[in-house]
């Protein structure tokens, strides 16, 4: 066996050497991640602590980047739909709109009434889909079991709904330039019609169980207060920047497809810290559903892929747009420009997730490890999305 | 052939019975465990192996047995596997003063009590051991709230089974028992409601169980203290963490719940099955709450518990003094 004098390999990688230059004498420089429970998936942050106090945060990103910008270079507009849909798979949906969307603005292409209809229920329902694994996710974080179990137990009827249409479960490319890939069917339509009055009855179940829990309260009630200036400063959008009282929706700032037709409100929270985060989303998804009732009623009938919608081989138009969404966690933003040619000569992806994980290292200073896994949660990460 | 001593003689028997006992409530509880929490979660739980899965934590432990026993670079190699057994050898001697029937009893000691509190303090020394050998900074930081854990809520425990003491006027669990009658309203907690909540929830912060399982919260520290054992190694924690909590419920049911006593059924069945319920409660809090954080395990514990114990001991010691003059 060999035997080691010291503990030389252990030393670490660049980035933790790096970060241990200036490290308080006597911290101890821990990495959580690129493999930890709380990271969801290869985020890595290393820390340095005074005994359980993080004195210094620092992500470090890079472990699941997938090319995504490189890809689009590559691939027609058509063939890049797939792709957004592995970029974020908690709200794979609201990818697909935002390349379509910035494909048809760019290309002039209007969108048949029902195929807007359309995707605003299913991007809605993937929506509280995604709340729906946020939560139990984050109280997975915080130790307690069972709500994930719950949670998935609905996230599965939704997830059985949008098999349906778009034939797949989780990395869906449903949406099409020029509408949707395939129409809602009658069965479909009852199935959304009965889910609905059904999750409303589950939601005050999880109020009573989960949310008002007094263990759960003293978790996240003041931890991780985020300013609304470092909001704007960071870029932070979503449930982030409304569980800081910062009313911005997209749907409601710059209006898309028939959200303004549409009754909703936008839920925000003064408490700044993760439980204002989670009172947001949780009341989200009682938005969303009201989105999808009244959706379903004012759906017409008619196409929902416009005639002589655009083939795979199909080159954009020359010229430049950009398209935003409002995704599960923030702003999800396509930026297309063509050269006309074959492929688009540049998309740009603004991820959420990524100006949402910046604030980490300044919020979560000076807070305890435990804190830090509760502020980590309440960001609602996706790291795909992040790195794409 | 009178060259072994009577005493020696049984507590050999004794003992004998404990390891295979507490291997076999070992796998017991792991099923019991599982299907509980499986179905608080809508899931089925174990039911592949035997009748509704009861071989699964058997073939799970078989596995463990098999498993390479790994030690990680720059560990200690004696203090590392010297942790898990003696988080493991402790917990036998524990079984050996609990008053399970009427003179069923391995070892009759007059401070029964007192041993298995000074001897479930060796817990501590593992955890300590295990975090430190390791060579692992989260496996540093879990053994640091263990230590820390441990020696806040042992106070409280120790404080709440005082005051059953002095009631009783003994420390030896068989004499505790034995002051108590057959129905509820004759058993210890009647008189000490708040020692016995305060035992419970100490209870629960001594044997690293949720909502207090802080040294292997496993979503922050990974697995906390025991990060880098696998195998036995890792199978021998879990043993002693079950172990644990037989041996604190089994305490519980001696000083509280009135022991044996029971109508009908012979003693030591109602002593099995008030330990049960014990068990049962503590998989129920495990898989309902959330975890607290490790600063307000702490308030929890120097704040309420301590002081609410020497309240309520000072308030026995009272009575107990106006109740021999009276």
């Amino acid at each position: 066996m060999t035997t080691y004098q010291n503990n030389d390999h252990l030393a670490g990688d660049f980035y933790t050497q790096n970060f241990a230059k200036t490290a308080g004498e006597g911290n101890l420089i821990l990495n959580l991640g690129p493999q930890h429970p709380s990271t969801h998936g290869v985020l890595r942050v290393v820390v340095e602590l005074d005994g359980e106090y993080i004195m210094r945060a620092e992500p470090v990103l890079g472990y699941l980047h997938r090319m995504h910008e490189k890809m689009a270079e590559v691939k027609t507009a058509a063939q890049f739909i797939p792709n957004m849909g592995r970029v974020d798979y908690g709200h794979a949906l609201g990818w697909n709109w935002a390349f379509v969307g910035a494909a048809e603005l760019v290309g002039g292409i209007e969108v048949p009434e029902r195929a807007e209809y359309i995707r605003v229920i299913t991007c809605e329902l993937n929506r509280i889909a995604s709340h729906l694994l946020w939560w139990g996710a984050y109280l997975l974080d915080l130790g307690a079991f069972t709500p994930i179990m719950y949670a998935f137990d609905d996230r599965e009827k939704i997830l059985d709904i949008l098999q349906d249409p778009t034939g797949s479960r989780l990395t869906y490319s449903y949406y099409r330039i020029g509408g949707v890939a395939k129409d809602l069917s009658a069965d479909c339509i009852r199935r959304i019609q009965e889910f609905i009055p059904w999750f409303r009855s589950r939601l005050p179940m999880y109020k009573d169980l989960v949310s008002d829990n007094i263990i759960l309260r003293k978790r996240i009630e003041d931890i991780g207060v985020i300013e609304q200036e470092v909001c704007r400063r960071f870029g932070a959008t979503g449930p982030v920047a409304r569980g800081s009282g910062i009313k911005y929706d997209v749907r409601r700032a710059q209006p898309y497809s028939v959200y303004p037709k549409l009754d909703f409100e936008i839920p925000t929270s003064n408490l700044k810290c993760a439980r204002g985060r989670y009172d947001v989303r949780m009341a989200e998804m009682e938005q969303s559903l009201r989105i999808i009732e009244q959706a379903l009623e004012m759906m017409p009938e008619g196409e929902v892929l416009v005639k002589g919608a655009p083939k795979p081989s199909w080159k954009v138009p020359k010229g430049e747009g950009y398209f935003a969404v409002e995704g599960a966690r923030g702003k999800i933003g396509a930026y297309v420009v063509s050269d006309g040619g074959k492929n688009i000569y540049r998309t740009k992806l603004r991820a959420p997730g990524y100006c949402n994980l910046s604030l980490f290292a300044e919020v979560s200073q000076g807070t305890i490890l435990a804190d830090a896994v509760a502020i980590l949660g309440s960001l609602d990460l996706i790291i795909p999305e992040i790195d794409r | 052939m009178n060259a072994i001593p009577a005493e020696l003689l049984n507590i050999l028997i004794g003992l004998v019975a404990v390891a295979a006992s507490v291997g076999l409530i070992g796998l017991v509880m792991v099923w019991v465990e599982r299907k509980v929490a499986g179905h608080i979660q809508r899931r089925p739980g174990p039911y592949e192996v035997g009748p509704s899965g009861a071989l699964q934590p058997l073939c799970d432990a078989l596995k463990l047995v098999g498993k390479q026993l790994f030690m990680p670079l720059g560990a200690d190699p004696i203090l590392f596997w010297l942790a898990p057994v003696l988080a493991f050898l402790p917990v036998l001697l524990l079984f050996l003063p609990l008053p399970v029937g009427d003179g069923l009893q391995a070892l009759d000691v007059n401070l029964g009590v007192l041993l298995i509190l000074a001897f479930s303090g060796l817990a501590v020394l593992s955890v300590l051991l295990a975090g430190w050998a390791s060579n692992n900074k989260y496996g540093l930081l879990g053994a640091a709230r263990g230590v820390a854990q441990a020696v806040a809520y042992e106070i409280p425990l120790l404080l709440s089974v005082l005051a059953v003491s002095f009631v009783a006027g003994s420390l030896d669990l068989a004499q505790v028992v034995k002051g108590q009658g057959t129905w509820p309203w004759n058993w210890n907690i009647m008189t000490q409601p708040l020692a016995f909540l305060i035992y419970i929830v100490s209870a629960l912060g001594e044997t690293n169980r949720a909502p207090f399982d802080l040294p292997e919260a496993e979503s922050e520290l990974t697995a906390g203290f025991h990060t880098e054992y696998s195998g036995m190694g890792f199978g021998l924690f879990f043993l002693a963490e079950y172990a644990n909590m037989v041996v604190v419920c089994s305490v519980a049911t001696a000083l509280f719940l009135g022991g044996w006593h029971g109508p009908v059924l012979p003693g030591p069945v109602w002593f099995v099955l008030k330990v049960s319920a014990l068990m049962l409660l503590m998989v129920f809090v495990r898989w309902t709450y959330p975890r607290v954080r490790f600063d307000q395990l702490l308030v929890i514990n120097w704040k309420w518990l301590l002081p609410l114990a020497v309240a309520n001991l000072l308030l026995t010691a009272f009575f107990v003094k106006l109740a021999q003059f009276a």
